[in-house]
């Protein structure tokens, strides 16, 4: 079989996703094509250069509907022979869409892929698109579904979660993130995003809270106890799941929960042939991909087991990785991640995460793979492994090593 | 003779008048509606009738409900397929019930048609509400005791004639959900002001107003049958019908732990139907009520709750005597128990002569049911007048010659022979030679009690569960010597304050507290395994059960735990099984007495709010490292009960596996989804439980060693309702 690289990384600023965020004005499809033009213009790409656009997106209605793929390919100025892939793992889909690129480079369909995704929250409401899962009482009352700000509650409860724990996690996630746009770490894969007329509309992840401290954060009341103790009362549902637990502990809130924003990225995939005939050099190799699916009431715990899939498959150890992109959907997430494997919180999220950026949720997958790459470059080592949690209980990972 | 006649006046209104003979309320039966449907063809054929009013020829009421047998009769009509002739019977059901509502009209155009109206004299119940929301107006005569709902739930059951459909469209899911999911019962007032109904009036007026309304050419297409139709509160992909619903599942699904097919079936039926036209919705709504009727809990569920209970009630053993109605009760002991049962029959009219030893104690237990009469009358349900009635009926004396004219008595003293002796021969002083004395003991033998007595024959238990105004089942227990007058006065009486009775021997702890205290006891034997006292409580209300065995033991108190440790102890002498005793007498020294202590099992607040486990326990107890599944925790709970149900049937305390099955939901909540010990030993099949309970007492001990009359039936291949079943069990 052979090999799949990454050539290119590229992302967008990402945006407050609310009414005053400074992308809330733009469409999906056009910060879509935003992405799929720099890529195409930083690597030089003509014509039929690639197989397909896989693009990710969790929320796939209204504008977002309708294979939003081939309409950003149509609207971008890829040549129009390339078609357009929607795909959906919802917070993992931009992962998903590097990881299946990846895949159909390996087994020899198409020898290169732009894949990545997008998500406007500001516009098109995390959601809106419904859920059996959540609505369904056969599936919902079957799969004892509760929402996933209690799923994480009950990760900290079951595994023990202080809430000072996760607030330190979300105050060092915005100060590494402040400190990592303070020295530039990202100045190579952002791509400001302009108006029609040029003008930049946003050149800086827009959410961060610099200076962010305990203090801060205790003030702020735990976002899902009512829904969780009182109405409807989740909680009873999770602990029918989890009965040696007598409650649910509520401990995360909207500072060490992750952002909802706007924001977009895309990854160039190819062949090591891609690269000969297009004159560029691969930045990293795509050494695994992998995804499962778990238990859907606590529905976050994702990353371990996914992680012990792809580490055996690779016929890797822990000890191999030398940096991780753990997404901080939830800081009791990344708590878990870090606790399961022992590993030290100084390889994880190096440059801060989604509770202080930001989680776009189709994008955030190949922002993380992006971000990964960037920091093994700078740092000069050689292995990461990027995993996020994914909705009704599943995760994705994928190890990229240095070339 | 037909259950429906109509009678068309010169105005050309038909007036279909619904009466089942030898009834005190009507009930729908398959007959039933192929007479309606006979009626509603010739209103709709006829042109000289310009429309209907349908109502019910009984004075107080519209309809109970429906026959229960028409279920059996639909499930045998499709030979080997059961679900297939449920599915057309109900099927046919619903299109009687449509063609009431379209009434004729154009199904394009909506045009024509011809209005009914149902006229409601009072209660309504089930289809007897069923049939109404099918109609196009609903009038109910102004009658506070009327009782207006879809009470299916509570039997295991969801309304499955349109009822669910309907409602939910004409309210929305939202506000449809307390009387769909609760069955909430409302009079004619509160019923409108739910939207259920449309009007209210005088009772006198009932008919005529809606026969003026029938006449008034009003506009009769239902909204869902228009174009553009929206359910109010939005349907599930709606944004805000979208968190109805997803609250919707988790609240039933947290308030019924999983384990009520019915409720999970009906937010089915409501959430699939919402997505689509009116004619689909009520399929959908007929598939998931079909798939209920199926399956075995409700089935259980039914014939427990339903129909065995109503048998219970109306005497199913009751030994033939003239009629036993008690004219005035002697209560003696005027605490908690006795001023509960001289509430609950003066209640129901009876004459009762509270007795305590001073004047003063036997005025606070009179005062208890003033202070219940005041909650009435604060929540709109009583009168000061019906207070004042209620209370004349007490008399609160210290003086035992008042007792004279008693025809039964009911001692409620101090839990002691000699105490109960010296009571007994007191009465016997006074009262006449026809008086039968009951005791309302819920620990000692009712034949020893009965050896202070002249005349045991008429001496006999009678056990009230508490709180006695709450608690519907009362245990009547028979002594070696109490004869068949005794058995058909409590009988009788039991009837009279409308509870629910059963009749069983003599022997320790009777029926229901020889089951629930080894559920206690083993929930209290896990904690000292190390097993995690969170997964006990919760595998408990995992399976049903109302009150995890911890919260439970400090409900009743430690105290009391400690008192029967030690009773038993002294009955059994070296068989006594002492697992629970040093947790109990440990957590008594500590002064941890439960909840009326404000610790116990569990640590309380100031104000006897429980907060949670103690956390003390699992320090004395550390918790194991390897805890036990989830369902070897909740076998052990609920076998540990239902083996001393088979045992009480071996030995001949139960009579009647009915009276074990409808006592124990009754009685102590066991599992009602279950239908009862015996009917969920049916469900298992006895070879699977005896396997099953040999497995766990090889494991835990010789309390779960299965009965040999469970390995008997095992090996025969019997179930307890085929083997045990009384001949007219199904007289519902």
């Amino acid at each position: 079989m052979r090999d799949a690289y990454i050539y290119d990384a590229v992302r967008s600023p990402r945006g407050r996703g609310r009414r005053d965020g400074a992308l809330h004005e733009v469409t999906s499809a056009r910060l879509s094509a935003q992405m799929l033009d720099a890529v195409k213009r930083r690597n030089g790409l003509e014509g039929h250069a690639v197989e397909d656009v896989i693009w990710g997106n969790a929320t796939q209605v209204k504008e977002q509907g309708g294979c939003l793929a081939r309409t950003a390919v149509l609207a971008s100025d890829l040549d129009q022979s390339i078609p357009g892939l929607s795909i959906n793992r919802f917070c993992a889909s931009g992962m998903e869409a590097v990881n299946l690129a990846a895949n159909q480079v390996r087994g020899g369909a198409g020898e290169a892929y732009i894949a990545g995704g997008v998500e406007m929250m500001s516009r098109v409401a995390m959601g809106s698109d419904g859920a059996a899962i959540a609505v369904d009482p056969s599936i919902a009352m079957e799969t004892n579904f509760v929402p996933q700000g209690i799923s994480a509650d009950l990760i900290a409860t079951l595994y023990g979660f202080t809430r000072d724990e996760a607030d330190a996690l979300a105050v060092e996630s915005q100060r590494r993130a402040s400190d990592a746009w303070d020295a530039g770490r990202f100045a190579n894969s952002i791509v400001p995003v302009t108006d029609q007329n040029g003008l930049t509309l946003l050149d800086r992840d827009e959410s961060i809270r610099p200076g962010t401290d305990m203090q801060a954060l205790g003030a702020l009341l735990p976002a899902f106890e009512q829904m969780g103790k009182t109405l409807p009362g989740f909680d009873k549902v999770a602990i029918m799941k989890y009965p040696h637990l007598e409650e649910i502990r509520h401990i995360h809130h909207a500072g060490n929960s992750s952002g909802i924003v706007d924001g977009a990225a895309a990854v160039l995939v190819g062949s090591k042939d891609f690269g000969v005939a297009q004159g560029l050099t691969p930045r990293a190799r795509i050494r695994a991909t992998a995804k499962i699916g778990t238990d859907p009431t606590i529905m976050l715990t994702g990353p371990v087991p996914v992680t012990e899939k792809i580490l055996a498959e690779a016929g890797m150890a822990i000890g191999d990785i030398d940096l991780f992109e753990v997404n901080e959907a939830f800081a009791a997430v990344v708590l878990r991640f870090q606790q399961a494997f022992g590993v030290s919180p100084d390889k994880v999220n190096v440059n801060g995460g989604a509770i202080a950026m930001g989680h776009p949720l189709g994008a955030t997958g190949a922002i993380i793979i992006g971000t990964l790459l960037d920091e093994l470059e700078r740092s000069d080592r050689e292995v990461g492994l990027a995993t996020l949690c994914v909705a009704s209980g599943m995760g994705a990972a994928t190890i990229i090593e240095r070339v | 003779m037909s259950d429906f006649s109509m009678d068309v006046g010169d105005d050309g209104v038909a007036i279909i008048t619904w009466d089942t003979p030898g009834r005190s309320m009507n009930v729908m039966s398959l007959q039933g509606f192929a007479d309606l449907e006979a009626l509603v063809d010739r209103v709709i054929a006829d042109d000289a009738i310009c429309g209907a009013v349908i109502t019910s020829g009984k004075p107080d009421s519209f309809a109970g409900g429906m026959d229960l047998k028409l279920i059996a009769t639909l499930k045998e009509r499709v030979g080997e397929i059961p679900a297939k002739g449920l599915f057309e019977g109900v099927m046919g059901i619903h299109a009687i019930l449509r063609k009431i509502e379209r009434a004729g009209m154009d199904p394009k155009t909506n045009r024509g048609g011809k209005p009914f109206a149902a006229a409601l004299p009072g209660t309504a119940l089930g289809i007897g509400l069923e049939i109404p929301l099918a109609c196009h107006r609903i009038f109910a005569a102004d009658v506070p005791k009327a009782k207006i709902g879809l009470p299916e739930i509570k039997v295991g059951l969801f309304p499955g004639a349109g009822g669910t459909t309907r409602l939910v469209r004409r309210l929305g899911a939202m506000a449809a959900a307390p009387l769909l999911l609760e069955g909430k019962l409302n009079d004619g007032k509160q019923a409108k002001a739910a939207g259920v109904i449309d009007e209210v009036v005088p009772p006198e007026e009932l008919v005529e107003r809606a026969r003026a309304w029938v006449l008034s050419e009003p506009k009769i297409v239902k909204p869902w049958d228009e174009k553009g139709y929206k359910m109010p509160g939005g349907a599930p992909y709606h944004p805000a019908g979208f968190m109805t619903f997803v609250g919707a599942s988790a609240m039933v699904n947290g308030r019924t732990q999983g384990v009520y097919p019915a409720a999970k079936a009906l937010l089915s039926a409501v959430y699939e139907g919402a997505q689509v036209d009116f004619d689909t919705a009520l399929r959908i709504e007929c598939r998931w009520f079909v798939n209920v009727l199926m399956n075995p809990s409700s089935a259980a569920m039914i014939r427990s709750l339903f129909i065995n209970k109503e048998a219970l009630e109306k005497g199913a053993n009751r030994p033939a005597a003239p009629d036993q109605k008690v004219s005035k009760l002697g209560v003696i002991g005027a605490g908690m128990m006795g001023a509960g049962i001289a509430l609950v029959s003066a209640r129901a009219g009876i004459d009762v002569v509270l007795l305590d030893q001073s004047q003063e104690a036997a005025d606070r237990g009179k005062a208890h049911s003033a202070a219940y009469a005041d909650t009435g009358i604060k929540r709109g349900k009583s009168t000061p007048e019906e207070k004042q009635v209620l209370l004349d009926r007490i008399t609160a004396t210290s003086d035992s010659k008042e007792l004279r004219g008693c025809d039964l008595v009911i001692e409620a003293v101090f839990e002691d022979p000699g105490v109960k002796a010296e009571v007994t021969r007191q009465v016997e002083a006074v009262v006449g030679e026809a008086c039968i004395l009951a005791t309302n003991t819920s620990t000692l033998p009712i034949s020893e009690l009965a050896k202070a007595s002249t005349r045991p024959e008429q001496f006999i238990g009678i056990h009230f569960f508490s709180p006695v105004e709450k608690m519907l089942l009362v245990e009547i227990i028979k002594g070696h010597e109490t004869g068949d007058q005794a058995v058909a006065k409590a009988l009788d009486y039991v009837r009279q304050i409308r509870k629910t009775p059963i009749v069983v021997n003599d022997a320790r702890f009777f029926y229901a507290n020889r089951c629930i205290i080894p559920y206690l006891n083993e929930g209290i034997r896990m904690v000292t395994e190390g097993i995690n006292p969170a997964l006990v409580e919760n595998a408990a209300k995992l399976v049903g059960m109302p009150l995890g065995p911890l919260q439970l033991t400090d409900e009743t108190s430690i105290d009391l735990g400690v008192k029967i440790a030690k009773a038993t102890r002294a009955a059994m002498g070296a068989g006594y099984d002492d697992a629970c005793d040093d947790i109990l007498f440990w957590l008594a020294d500590e002064g941890r007495l439960g909840r009326k202590a404000k610790a116990g099992f569990y640590a309380y607040d100031e104000c006897g709010k429980r907060q949670g486990l103690w956390t003390g326990l699992t320090e004395k107890y550390p918790l194991a490292a390897e805890q036990p599944a989830l369902v070897e925790v909740q076998h052990r709970l609920l076998f540990v009960q239902v083996l001393e149900a088979v045992r009480a049937l071996e030995e001949g305390v139960l009579a009647d596996i009915r009276e074990g099955d409808v006592g124990a939901i009754l009685g102590w909540g066991f599992a009602p989804w279950s239908g009862g010990p015996f009917s969920w030993l049916d469900m298992l099949g006895p070879p699977y439980a005896t396997e099953r309970t040999s497995a766990l007492a090889a494991a835990h001990g010789a309390r779960f060693s299965p009965p040999d009359l469970l390995r008997e039936m095992a090996a025969k291949g019997q179930s307890f309702y085929g083997r045990f079943a009384p001949a007219e069990a199904a007289n519902g």
